[in-house]
């Protein structure tokens, strides 16, 4: 198979990227200066990310097209507001995740992003309910974040009045003369931006942005900062075989549909009243030990009760962080647990999420 | 550093006397990335030639740490435990990880020199 390359390849090359393959795109694990500094140039002040490997959907709109969108995801979208997104996903019947998605209702259309691994499953899926085969993601477009405080400053250098966003809506704006559409979003635990725009311009677009004072930053990184934020990774955290309900991610259905019929409706309904075996939930070991994907967790008394789906060392929180899914018995905060790593039993509790919070919250920002 | 010795698995060995101080290469670090996380072996605990003799983990990977030649382990470096980013910052000097006294001398012939081993890691790397 041909690995795939963004728009901003050659200007990953030109910082030394160090490059993974990812999803089929050939893409940029971190740059010269490393995860960890990466991990704290975003926290501290900006970082710019490449997710233009993402999968960008653009849906005409129209009031059928709203009923059976409505079939597929558990989002109210009769009353997502114009430049309003959501956090939303694509269930199978049995209510396991096919992937987790945002939507946004721009002014004529839907614009879904989608994980660059699923996409083209997504895309057959949601092709299928609309009726529509020509339907198609737009490989025009690269997909950029700006993440971290200093990042409202820096993007309204390029971009003016881009800081009237609200948390979770967007805007058309433009670029060089070019339309771009910028939403107040992203997957680190700062407040950023996320810039869907044409190709052409990606590279001169991150340029600009650097020269305000950001910083190109890799997947190494953003694996980090989501991870200290308590945010899942599709196939890690999340899969066909966990729920919403099971990954705790039960606000992202819309209460006015919890009784609606959507694809995963039933079992959805089903876990919320009977409730849930297994549990996503925190996990920080009491040493600096990481327990990584796949390591297991176990009760006092030695029972297997889960497994991690994510781990690594929170720069941030100064510790080793964990995810994963525990028995619901065992899923009570300050719970102890040991995780087995290379043959040892290490002493962790369970915890709330995020690991790593701000303790500011900006006034406009509706955090 | 010219009565210092390298592994093939990127450690370094400087013998004073009968004892003999080992960490991990500069180049080791860099291929490993930000390391935070560091396990050593057990003070007074013998270990064996190209055996496992501790663990460094990177934000990306885990890594076993082998010896370089056998003896029992002497002193331990608890700093780099405590603050393992201090392996990145001074790999082959600061930042060694045990000491032992060592089984057999003539295991340290095994070993490639300075010249030997940067040639080795070019290569290794490329």
């Amino acid at each position: 198979m041909n690995i795939k390359k963004t728009a901003l390849y050659e200007l990953h090359k030109k910082h030394n990227a160090k490059f993974v393959e990812f999803a089929g795109y050939s893409m940029p694990i971190q740059y010269s200066e490393g995860i960890v500094k990466e991990h704290n140039i975003t926290r501290n002040k900006s970082g710019i990310f490449d997710v233009s490997h993402m999968g960008q959907l653009f849906i005409k709109y129209s009031n059928d097209i709203t009923d059976k969108l409505q079939e597929i995801l558990p989002t109210d979208l009769k009353n997502l507001k114009i430049n309003q997104s959501k956090y939303s996903f694509l269930m199978k019947e049995n209510g396991g995740i096919y992937d987790d998605l945002i939507i946004t209702r721009m002014k004529d259309q839907y614009m879904i992003i989608l994980n660059a691994a699923c996409k083209q499953n997504d895309l057959q899926i949601i092709k299928n309910k609309l009726n529509d085969q020509n339907l198609d993601m737009n490989n025009n477009l690269s997909l950029v974040a700006i993440q971290g405080p200093e990042s409202k400053t820096i993007l309204e250098n390029v971009v003016s009045n881009v800081s009237k966003l609200k948390f979770m809506n967007g805007e058309n704006f433009s670029f060089k003369n070019n339309e771009i559409f910028i939403t107040r979003s992203g997957y680190t635990g700062e407040d950023g931006f996320e810039i869907s725009l044409p190709n052409k311009v990606a590279i001169s677009f991150v340029e600009e942005l650097i020269s305000k004072g950001s910083t190109l930053i890799g997947l190494g990184a953003r694996d980090t900062l989501r991870l200290e934020a308590g945010l899942c990774l599709y196939g890690h955290d999340i899969n066909e075989n966990t729920s919403p309900v099971e990954a705790n991610l039960k606000w992202a259905i819309s209460k006015n549909r919890i009784n609606d019929n959507f694809i995963g409706s039933h079992q959805i309904k089903k876990q919320i009243k009977e409730g849930v075996s297994k549990l996503r939930v925190g996990i920080k070991p009491e040493t600096r030990v990481i327990a990584r994907e796949s390591t297991k967790i176990f009760d006092e008394k030695d029972n297997e009760i889960g497994k991690v789906t994510s781990g690594t060392f929170g720069p941030s929180v100064n510790a080793s962080i964990a995810m994963g899914y525990i028995s619901n018995s065992h899923s009570k905060t300050d719970t102890k647990v040991y995780l087995e790593v290379r043959g040892k039993k290490v002493p962790a509790n369970v915890c709330d999420l995020p690991f790593y919070k701000k303790s500011y919250v900006k006034g406009e920002v509706n955090v | 550093m010219s009565n210092t010795k390298f592994s093939k698995e990127h450690e370094w060995i400087t013998l004073d006397g009968e004892v003999g101080t080992i960490g991990i290469t500069k180049h080791a670090t860099e291929m490993l990335g930000d390391i935070v996380f560091a396990e050593l072996p057990e003070k007074g605990s013998n270990v064996e030639k190209d055996g496992t003799a501790g663990v460094v983990e990177s934000t990306k990977a885990a890594s076993d740490v082998y010896t370089p030649v056998s003896g029992e382990v002497v002193e331990i470096n608890q700093s780099i435990v405590d603050d393992p980013s201090k392996i990145n910052a001074d790999p082959e000097g600061g930042a060694w990880f045990f000491k032992l006294k060592l089984k057999d001398k003539s295991e340290l012939d095994t070993l490639m020199n300075k010249e030997e081993y940067d040639k080795f890691a070019k290569e290794s790397s490329s």
